[in-house]
């Protein structure tokens, strides 16, 4: 990490080869954020920690030492504007202290380096997508480069979301409406748990997912590696069209609100969809066919089946084949 | 403005130096309008609300238990854990100290016979009473499912639950905490006794004085946002909802430029009372009285200017956020400086460890932690990782539990023989003030480790690697629960058959303890004329310094 003026106090933290990594209060690190992140929170509690004893054990020293005794009266106050005044100013400059390294570390953590790889994350409940800079997406897991600075440009399709990943120490809302973003760069081969971290409701069948569960996994993998998975994404490889096609449908999260058992969930059954007559809900009545399909996953809310209104499907993305890919196994689906 | 005549209601002129609680019947409670008896209403109020809101906490701790489903299905974990929020926030702590207890005592700190506006005082209580009805009625018709927050827009597009009757509900109710506010300001302005100048008025009265000016600024604005949210739910406004060109972020900036000032409404009367139960039971004034008054004024200033930090991961400005991160370290001074002359005021005291002292004791333990995780919250890169986990969620209980509360409830024993006019079993308080102090510590410690770990908050389920600690929390909670039950019983036990209480039992000088026990229908035989100050023990004789 570059050296950040006011941060010389944590700088043998930061220089560490391996960085010190699951501590008993904070996760394993995984970002270039992580190692000084952790020297801020342990610096910060080190400082409660001397201050509490400090303050409860003369708390605790007074009671027992003035504890009441027959004939001992407590002594007359006198106050001592001296002393009203240094425990106003010296912790006044100790904050500008605490003020000044925590934000010089946040703003230049907050900025991404001009050659970072730009992801797109979408937030919907109760799901994460993620569209890569080729333009293929997927959903639930993310795949990154080790050591490459990253940038995520951040929405949500519905609610207020938070992209919070512990082992990065990173977190940012996704707001209905605007971008957000986060940079980092990843510096640890292995998987980082994603959670959403604003309160965004829950279906109100049971298993229906909600808030709780929506989470990804982010693979941070060798550039060789992430190479070939950008390759096995943008195009089927040796799999079928169906077989492909089940492939996006469960990546892009599909199954948290459609079944293929027949059973309802926050959108129609996927089961025995293809041929089947739905009674939309504007009244009309319309054929499932490759075109209703297509225009479903495109541009959900232009025919809603009726029952499934508050549904709120986001729109899909997906290139020509994979549309067809996903169309073909839809079909399968019986 | 009350007259010298008789604020009571009642046909016949009651005796005023008999008990405020001598006269039966429900109509001489209900259309009372002495502050006292308004007060115990509200108190009553209060504690209902805090059962109903504890055991939705217990409820909440109980599912968290296992992994995965324990007792409840996720939406209706969503509605539990949103009643607890809602009922806990606007029903109980908001008017615990000031409505109900400095209903009570300020009158009486101020040697005067009633509030400035006692109609007022009354409406006010109805007030409260109409927005909980509302609040019931939206519990009956499936709660809400939205967090005590009401973000927009779940609340306002997503959510199938009875949002409008519950924000009516906070809607309605802020009115009777305007109303409160606006009483106790007069109150100590222009009710105050003869001689009782500005430098001689009780910390609680100093507290409860600047708590009312948050009311009566910051409470307006909530008003206005629950009412735009209304508008938005009902009438598709369109002001938080993005397709139509409105910002869900300006909703969270609205509601927390009400709700953190609300945050001081809730803490800064019990550090008033804090500050009574240190010099009492050290027999000795505060050290620093001058400044743990201004630092209530400092932090009810202060808290107008924090909300923005409630929103650092939310997308505001980098600069918007470097701002409101200087800001909130400032409120760490004010927070200081009190616990610094709490501590300094027990220096060469006579300290003695009856309950009330305990919670006044366990207050500045307890605060001291909630104040200090506060710094890691307020330090923008820390919080970046923190917000939205259980650490947040520790952090405000140790403020709003280990402080509002155990201070609440510390006032509660403190005043209990002048509410009550009986005792209580002192071995019982002490059990119940270990079991608190104890599963208080064990559920909310492990969430700060909870949180620093990663786990968000506001999850139904969770990874099987925060079992342990979810497990230790609720274990915690069960002690906490047993602890309030057994003071529950010790309250009871006591009201029907407690020891009469001594005019002052606890050989205190302030003025309240010269009056008898329970407190006359007056207040005081007659007017007091205050000579000095409320903690001059070093002016009292033996007489006044006696338990008796």
């Amino acid at each position: 990490m570059a050296s950040v003026n006011g941060m010389l106090l944590f700088q043998p933290l930061l220089d560490a080869k391996e960085p010190p990594s699951d501590t008993q209060q904070l996760p394993v690190i995984m970002s270039s954020a992580g190692a000084g992140y952790d020297a801020l929170y342990y610096f910060i509690y080190w400082f409660s920690v001397v201050f509490f004893v400090g303050i409860v054990g003369a708390m605790l020293y007074f009671v027992w030492k003035y504890r009441r005794r027959k004939g001992v009266k407590a002594a007359p106050t006198k106050d001592s504007t001296k002393l009203e005044l240094t425990w106003t100013i010296i912790p006044f400059f100790m904050i500008i202290v605490m003020f000044h390294v925590s934000f010089d570390f946040y703003i230049h953590n907050a900025v991404a380096s001009e050659n970072a790889l730009e992801v797109r994350v979408r937030g919907q409940r109760w799901n994460w997508s993620f569209q890569y800079p080729n333009g293929e997406g997927e959903g639930s897991v993310l795949y990154l480069p080790v050591n490459k600075p990253v940038k995520l440009v951040m929405s949500s399709a519905d609610v207020l979301h938070s992209f919070f990943i512990p082992a990065f120490r990173l977190k940012k809302d996704t707001v209905p409406g605007m971008y957000s973003q986060l940079a980092f760069t990843p510096t640890r081969e292995g998987e980082a748990q994603v959670f959403c971290a604003e309160y965004c409701g829950a279906g109100e069948k049971p298993g229906s997912g909600g808030h709780y569960s929506m989470g990804a996994i982010i693979k941070v993998v060798s550039q060789a590696e992430y190479d070939k998975h950008m390759q096995e994404i943008s195009g089927p490889g040796d799999k079928k069209p169906d077989e492909w096609g089940k492939e996006l449908v469960q990546k892009s999260g599909c199954y948290t609100c459609h079944s293929v058992d027949g059973s309802a969930g926050t959108g129609p059954s996927y089961k025995g969809l293809f041929g089947r007559k739905e009674n939309l809900s504007d009244g009309s009545s319309v054929d499932v066919d490759e075109n209703y399909l297509r225009e479903s996953i495109l541009r959900p809310n232009a025919k809603v089946v009726k029952g499934f209104e508050n549904g709120n499907m986001p729109p899909f993305v997906f290139t020509d084949a994979k549309l067809d890919a996903i169309i073909a196994y839809l079909k399968t689906v019986k | 403005m009350a007259t010298v005549a008789s604020p009571h209601s009642g046909t016949a002129a009651p005796d005023p130096h008999a008990s405020y609680l001598a006269q039966k019947g429900f109509a001489s409670w209900a259309f009372s309008l002495d502050h006292k008896r308004i007060g115990v209403m509200y108190l009553v109020a209060v504690l209902v609300s805090f059962l109903l809101g504890g055991i939705m906490a217990i409820l909440v701790r109980l599912e968290l238990l296992t992994p995965g489903r324990t007792i409840m299905d996720a939406s209706t974990y969503n509605h539990v854990f949103s009643l607890h929020g809602v009922i806990m926030v606007f029903l109980f702590i908001i008017p615990s100290i000031p409505a109900a207890m400095g209903n009570i005592m300020m009158p009486v700190q101020l040697g005067t016979i009633d509030v400035a506006f006692p109609k007022l005082n009354l409406a006010s209580f109805y007030i409260y009473c109409f927005g909980a009805c509302f609040g019931l009625y939206s519990m009956i018709h499936g709660g809400v499912d939205t967090g005590w927050t009401f973000y927009t827009p779940y609340s306002s597009k997503f959510s199938n639950s009875a949002v409008i009757p519950m924000i009516g509900a906070a809607f309605i109710m802020g009115f009777s905490s305007i109303l409160t506010g606006v009483n106790f300001i007069a109150t100590v302005h222009k009710m105050r006794a003869k001689g009782l100048t500005w430098r001689r008025l009780p910390l609680f009265c100093w507290s409860l004085y600047a708590t009312s000016i948050i009311q009566v600024l910051a409470t307006p604005v909530l008003a206005i946002t629950l009412l735009l949210l209304i508008f938005e739910r009902v009438l598709h406004l369109g002001i938080f909802d993005p397709s139509m060109g409105g910002d869900p972020v300006l909703f969270e900036h609205f509601f927390w430029f009400y709700s953190h000032p609300a945050v001081y409404i809730m803490i800064v009367p019990a550090m008033g009372v804090v500050s009574e139960l240190i010099c009492t039971f050290s027999r000795r004034a505060p050290f620093g009285y001058f400044f743990i008054a201004m630092s209530s004024l400092g932090l009810a200033l202060l808290g107008f200017l924090v909300w923005g930090h409630h929103l650092f991961v939310a997308g505001m400005s980098e600069y918007s956020t470097m701002v409101f991160s200087a800001l909130t370290f400032l409120v760490g001074i004010p927070s200081g400086v009190k616990i610094f002359n709490w501590v300094a005021t027990l220096y060469k005291g006579s300290i003695d460890l009856r309950s009330p002292m305990l919670y006044g004791l366990g207050f500045i333990f307890l605060f001291t932690i909630g104040g200090l995780t506060g710094l890691f919250l307020a330090m923008l890169a820390v919080d970046v990782h923190l917000h939205d986990t259980y650490f947040v969620v520790a952090h405000f209980h140790y403020v709003m539990v280990g402080g509002t509360v155990i201070a609440f409830v510390g006032g509660l024993h403190y005043w209990w023989p002048k509410f009550t006019g009986k005792m209580y079993d002192e071995g019982k308080a002490r059990i119940a003030f270990a079991l608190v102090f104890i599963g208080f510590n064990v559920t909310f410690m492990s969430q700060f480790v909870l949180g620093s770990r990663g786990m968000p908050r506001r999850y139904y389920d969770y990874l099987p690697e925060f079992t342990t600690l979810h497990q230790v929390s609720t274990v915690g909670s069960w002690i906490l629960g047993v602890g309030f039950i057994v003071m529950l019983v010790m309250f009871i036990e006591s009201l029907a058959s407690g020891k009469k209480a001594p005019r002052n039992p606890w050989g205190s000088v302030a003025l309240e303890w010269t009056t008898p026990s329970p407190l006359p229908l007056h207040n005081f035989i007659k007017p007091p004329v205050i000579t000095k100050g409320p903690y001059d023990y070093h002016l009292a004789t033996e007489e006044e310094l006696s338990e008796d």
